[in-house]
């Protein structure tokens, strides 16, 4: 079957798609959360030393995967939004930036929680924590910078210009625990070196992040939904998208 | 299900980061639909005569 992809890069036809895939991975981010959940804090084991305080880590690791997954995802689209001056990968980098946001903080959160009973203390100054710091501050940055520009088109760019720039703290915050020495652990799960925790642990670890994937998904692709019809109202690409509706094309099928 | 909550003498630590996890998610969620919802409503009162009020999530 042939699809016509370039199609999709203009909002109008995407919106219907956007529509489908937020209840798809919607649905699929529940189901996932629930078995996750389930393995996290039921299935799995209590561990030797750590005791039950190192079940923050199926929160705090997909936590923090995704805050760095979105910033470069939000990259990848700032690439595309400038390089291509395509307005739906704007809108698709705008879409992202709060989850990656939210993400940040909650791995900043959930990793003081965790720090407190195992390290002793909330927060350091160490490089990992540090960096992710920054990258919280850079998601800001981004939406920040979105609000206090009025044109949507200039927002755009100067998001993107900021959204590269920054992309450079993201290999920081991942190879930090190797660069520096610092008070934070190495890597939990490794894709080289077979894994040190029991397998339920990691089962779960990867559960949890595949609902976080979803969920994000989800999410961004609802936002899209808002910020295409609040960008595009008014647009002559309005009336054939009620075209569309009326002949009951890009409808859901549930 | 006292044991379950007490979760070996660390609730506060795991509840803490659960609790903020579930809250943080769940008002996205609200807070997206209800933009969308808005944003659709919006739309609708621009050009009243289309039946917007037919998409998927203007409900």
């Amino acid at each position: 079957m042939l699809i016509n992809w370039y199609r999709f890069s203009s909002p109008v036809s995407f919106y219907p798609l956007a529509s489908i895939g937020a209840q798809v991975f919607g649905i699929f981010a529940a189901l996932l959360a629930g078995a996750g959940l389930f393995v996290a804090l039921y299935v799995a084991p209590t561990d030797a030393t750590q005791g039950d305080a190192y079940r923050i880590i199926y929160v705090h690791v997909p936590a923090a995967w995704m805050a760095m997954f979105i910033y470069l995802v939000m990259a990848g689209w700032s690439a595309a939004a400038l390089g291509f001056n395509a307005r739906l990968s704007a809108m698709m980098a705008q879409a992202l930036a709060p989850t990656g946001a939210i993400m940040a903080a909650l791995a900043l959160w959930t990793g003081a929680f965790w720090g407190r009973p195992t390290w002793g203390t909330y927060w350091a100054w160490d490089a990992r924590m540090t960096s992710t710091l920054i990258l919280l501050f850079l998601y800001l940055g981004v939406l920040a910078l979105r609000n206090a520009i009025e044109d949507p088109r200039r927002a755009d760019r100067a998001c993107a210009l900021l959204t590269l720039v920054g992309a450079v703290n993201v290999p920081i915050i991942y190879f930090s625990v190797q660069w520096w020495n610092t008070l934070h652990q190495g890597s939990s799960i490794s894709f080289t070196v077979a894994p040190k925790m029991a397998a339920t642990m990691v089962a779960g670890i990867l559960i949890m992040t595949a609902a976080a994937w979803c969920y994000t998904i989800a999410v961004a692709l609802a936002r899209v939904q808002a910020i295409i019809v609040e960008r595009e109202r008014g647009a002559t690409w309005l009336e054939s998208l009620i075209d569309l509706r009326q002949r009951g094309i890009g409808r859901s099928p549930a | 299900m006292s044991e379950f909550l007490a979760m070996g003498g660390y609730a506060w630590y795991v509840w803490m980061s659960y609790g903020a996890v579930a809250l943080a998610l769940i008002v996205e969620t609200v807070v997206v639909r209800a933009r969308r919802k808005r944003a659709l409503k919006e739309l609708r009162m621009m050009t009243p005569s289309t039946p917007v009020g037919r998409m998927r999530g203007a409900r």
